[in-house]
């Protein structure tokens, strides 16, 4: 029976992977986003879809979308990191420094704001190479690591700035903080990119794969040769990388830098991790969820805007965000398997049903012919392997969503 | 058959003895969607009696435990305790009836000590507003005298070892007022000795008048202990069986309904040279001196008592737990196992002690998990594009190769059963192709029909030249499927036994011996005289032919 083994294993026709029907908190997550805009649309109509709002929401989505994105990746290993923001900030000092000549003086501005560029960046992804390290080699956790850093990277933005803002920047750099290509605004577009490209690597890849099964259960990871410190620190150098980019983007917004900015950030970014299903545990969630959650929490601050709710208002509304969606993904799995279980059967590609019933059919029918001829006379069967069912994990509801 | 058929369907009868029937089942049917886990079950527990329930996993054993004590509601059938009927349970009921559970995880507060673990149920109950610590020492002690163990009070029980955990359970449910109590798969995680020590409190606990509900696998403590057997198959009963009138093959063949037969494994390749050599290998505190060679188409079984370096040595192999001394030589080359990836490029895999927190990723699928230790085989191009088309391939390749038992490829490792659950371990480890497999207790806590399959693989890919390195506590699983056994103990090697030595038919007992004392037995003659171990039943042979058409079939 092992004689195929280590034969090559032979092609079948594969099915293209259903995307979006295969999460179950993608759907929910779709659904209160297309309810949210339809919403949004009888209450406000053109206050809210008029080109001018659309736009300056893609102004404001990339700042807190990367590190939203810095904050999924700490997620997907089971951790947190809390200096996302001062890593953001003291990157964009560092560049303001140089950009304003008060640092390095003497290049002319293209060379200024690439070697700004370039420090900025290099020095979050060390920032978050030392939290992958400090993590990974002390064994602490990422929540008190991180912690420690977060104050570590202000104190040291504080040092340097004496707490002012570092203002003066060359106008071809903030010109990039305004730009638009065909009404898009630039940093969107780059912010976009990312996403797409943190999508392809964490889902698409054999690195992406390793970290979320890192994430998932390090210790079975360990055991199948997943290097745990390597995990860590890819993980939290990225972050910073992340970090480094809110960085720039803030300043090339704000035409200012200064340590402080963005630091209610860290605990929205908490928010809307939970919210695109992150699972704080590790080991869960899709890249496509960060997108469209910063999406949804900018149309919900939009709407704030519109509705002219004071800023107290709006926090106690992001508050009751929180709770109701930890509400819902403890007992809103149960309520959306029903509600889904009809939808499924029209959903899912035809190809992958036909084609695993097929497989299937042919392995139990086999199975059944096997089980017929060596138990016969025994009374009842033991082999099918359809019957298989332990009492314990027949009556919990099956949180599984392909089934 | 006939006689099957015919216990199969007799009615529970009546207690001739006149002792006190305790707890009874009557016409029990539980359905779980539209599956059927228990069907019409007639049962009778009594006191001064262990009664063992028997089946594979999924055959109903546990759904019936959670219905007596108050965990499920059944859908028919009602049970009666002491003459009350009940149609269906809670479990405050249960325990008022002094139904007790002892699960398999055990359920105890870590970080309390012994004495708090015992008494806080039993002051719970009588609602005690403030603890009194003197009543708390009180009571933990009553109940550690009843059982004849004497435990430290004040030790946290995170210190503790199982064993001293499993005994802490049972006073905790002898202080609740237990008079039925169900133990599921207690002796899963003890060695040796720590079992014999657990029989014991179990005789004497039946001694005193309960009802003891013994749930395993280990089919030796069951007749050791039992005196009535109820096998299920499939959420039926098949029978209540004296455990006089049964022998393992009896009831093996009662649970899986295939017959049972013993191979026992025999080398058969022509290599000599060694794929490991591992020369005065020491670690400080875990084992000294370790020398031993492995060549391909090996089974070495390594036995030993829990802490004797057995498994650490195994770690050591697999770059988890870095030597301070000696020489590991893999295929001639002195080579330095620093990390797990270094090991398996080596050549080696383990398939770990503890399937679900080391072996796998719950929750994912059996594909994901399938292919975990080769994804970097699974990606092409610059980029490293996974391969999801291939990871499904493999996955279904491995269903059909070791016979993994699910709907899909798609379904969550966590939703298999115990057996299953460890194949798809074996799978991802043999997609490895290693030259060297370890594998730690790979069969514990796995039902018999799985238990077979495994070592049919395992024998089968050291036939084609893999090495194994088999570690057990099971002396029956080591004599059945090794060519070479090594007794460990104290963290040495005492001794290793070669295929002359394992074919005597009595070098079971002397093994156990061997273990026990830990040191070498010269008086081999008296050891295999005293012969009277029971020899257990635990490989199935499946129809050769069969298998055969399921692969042409399916499979190419």
């Amino acid at each position: 029976m092992q004689q195929n083994y280590h034969k090559n294993l032979k092609a079948t026709k594969s099915a293209p992977l259903t995307y979006f029907t295969a999460d179950a908190n993608l759907n929910a997550l779709l659904t209160v986003f297309v309810l949210l805009a339809v919403v949004c649309a009888i209450a406000f109509g053109s206050a809210m879809y008029s080109g001018a709002n659309l736009q300056s929401m893609a102004f404001q989505i990339p700042e807190f979308g990367f590190v939203a994105l810095g904050m999924m990746l700490a997620f997907l290993v089971g951790g947190i990191d809390l200096s996302i923001v001062a890593n953001a900030c003291l990157s964009g000092i560092i560049a303001a420094f140089i950009l304003t000549g008060q640092w390095l003086p003497g290049m002319s501005d293209e060379w200024r704001i690439a070697v700004a560029v370039c420090s900025a960046l290099g020095l979050s992804t060390l920032m978050g190479l030392f939290n992958g390290l400090l993590i990974a080699t002390c064994a602490v956790s990422s929540l008190i690591a991180t912690l420690g850093t977060m104050t570590l990277y202000s104190g040291i933005g504080m040092a340097l700035t004496g707490g002012r803002s570092v203002v003066g920047f060359p106008e071809t750099f903030t010109a990039g903080g305004i730009a638009t290509v065909g009404g898009v605004p630039l940093i969107f577009l780059a912010f976009i990119v990312v996403l797409a490209a943190m999508a392809l690597l964490l889902e698409r890849t054999g690195g992406g794969r390793k970290l979320y099964l890192f994430g998932g259960n390090p210790v079975a990871a360990l055991f199948s040769g997943i290097s745990n410190f390597r995990m860590n620190v890819i993980t939290f150098t990225a972050s910073g990388f992340l970090a480094g980019l809110s960085g720039l983007t803030i300043i090339m917004r704000v035409n200012s830098a200064k340590v402080g900015y963005g630091d209610a950030y860290v605990f929205q970014a908490l928010i809307v991790c939970v919210i695109a299903g992150i699972h704080p545990a590790g080991g869960r969630g899709k890249v496509i969820g960060i997108g469209i959650t910063t999406v949804l929490m900018q149309m919900a601050a939009s709407a704030f805007t519109i509705m002219q709710l004071s800023p107290y208002t709006t926090k106690l509304i992001w508050g009751l965000m929180l709770v109701l969606v930890l509400g819902l993904t403890r007992d809103g799995k149960r309520l959306l398997q029903l509600v889904r279980a009809p939808l499924k059967q029209r959903h899912l590609a035809p190809s992958v049903e036909a084609e695993s019933a097929d497989f299937l059919t042919k392995r139990n029918s086999l199975e059944d012919s096997e089980a017929s001829i060596t138990t016969t006379g025994a009374p009842y069967s033991a082999v099918n392997g359809q019957q298989e069912i332990d009492g314990k994990r027949a009556v919990l509801p099956k949180v599984n969503d392909k089934a | 058959m006939q006689e099957q058929d015919s216990k199969a369907t007799s009615a529970p009868c009546r207690d001739l003895k006149g002792r006190p029937l305790l707890v009874e089942a009557i016409g029990i049917t539980k359905t779980f969607g539209g599956f059927t886990a228990l069907d019409d079950i007639n049962l009778m527990f009594k006191g001064g009696e262990i009664h063992c329930l028997a089946g594979e996993n999924g055959s109903g054993k546990s759904t019936l435990v959670k219905i007596i004590s108050g965990a499920y509601t059944p859908d028919k059938g009602s049970i009666v305790i002491n003459g009350k009927s009940y149609s269906a349970l809670n479990p405050a009921q249960s325990m008022a009836e002094g139904i007790q559970v002892i699960y398999q995880d055990l359920a105890l507060f870590e970080h309390m000590s012994v004495a708090e673990n015992i008494a806080l149920g039993r002051l719970r109950e009588n609602d005690q507003r403030l603890i009194n610590w003197k009543k708390v020492d009180a009571i933990a002690q009553a109940q550690l005298e009843r059982i004849g163990v004497q435990l430290d009070l004040r030790q946290e029980l995170r210190e503790a070892s199982i064993s001293t955990k499993q005994l802490v359970a049972i006073c905790r449910a002898l202080a609740m007022d237990a008079k039925v109590l169900f133990m599921d798969e207690p002796t899963t995680a003890l060695s040796g000795r720590e079992v014999d020590r657990l029989l014991e409190v179990m005789a004497d606990l039946k001694k005193s008048g309960l009802a003891v509900i013994f749930i395993s696998h280990k089919l030796d403590e069951v007749f050791r202990i039992a005196n009535v057997v109820t096998v299920f198959r499939d959420g039926r009963k098949i029978g209540d069986f004296p455990s006089g009138d049964l022998n393992a093959r009896r009831l093996s063949y009662y649970m899986t309904g295939k017959e049972i037969s013993y191979p026992k494994y025999q080398r058969v390749s022509t290599k000599q040279e060694s794929f490991v050599e591992i020369h005065g290998l020491c670690k400080k505190n875990m084992y000294q001196d370790i020398n031993l060679s492995v060549r391909p188409g090996d089974i070495m079984g390594c036995i030993g008592l829990l802490g004797s370096g057995r498994t650490e040595l195994a770690l050591s192999l697999f770059g988890l737990n870095p030597p301070d001394g000696g020489d590991i030589i893999i295929n001639g080359h002195k080579t330095s196992i620093n990390s797990p990836s270094a090991a398996m490029e080596a050549g080696i895999a383990l398939l770990p002690e503890d399937r679900s927190t080391e072996g796998l990723f719950l929750e994912r699928s059996v594909a994901v998990n399938a292919t975990a230790a080769i994804i970097d085989k699974l990606c092409h191009g610059w980029f490293k594009c996974f391969d999801f088309r291939r990871e499904r391939e493999c996955a279904r390749q491995d269903i059909c190769d070791i016979n993994i038992k699910t709907t899909s490829e798609q379904k969550l490792a966590g939703e298999l059963s115990g057996g299953n659950q460890q194949k798809v371990v074996l799978a991802k480890w043999l997609a490895t192709k290693p030259r060297l497999f370890i594998m730690d207790n790979p069969t514990v806590g796995i039902d018999i029909g799985s238990k077979a399959e495994i070592y049919e693989t395992a024998q089968s890919l050291a036939r084609r030249d893999m090495a194994v390195l088999l570690l057990s506590d099971e002396v029956e699983e080591l004599t059945a499927n090794c060519n070479r056994i090594a007794i460990f103990a104290r963290g040495r090697i005492i001794e290793i036994l070669d295929e002359k030595r394992l074919a005597d038919p009595h070098i079971g007992s002397y093994i156990t011996k061997v273990v026990a004392a830990g040191r070498r037995l010269d008086d081999v003659v008296s050891a295999s005289a005293d012969a009277n171990m029971q020899q257990i039943a635990t490989v199935v042979t499946v129809d050769a032919p069969l298998r055969d058409t399921k692969e042409s079939g399916v499979c190419k």
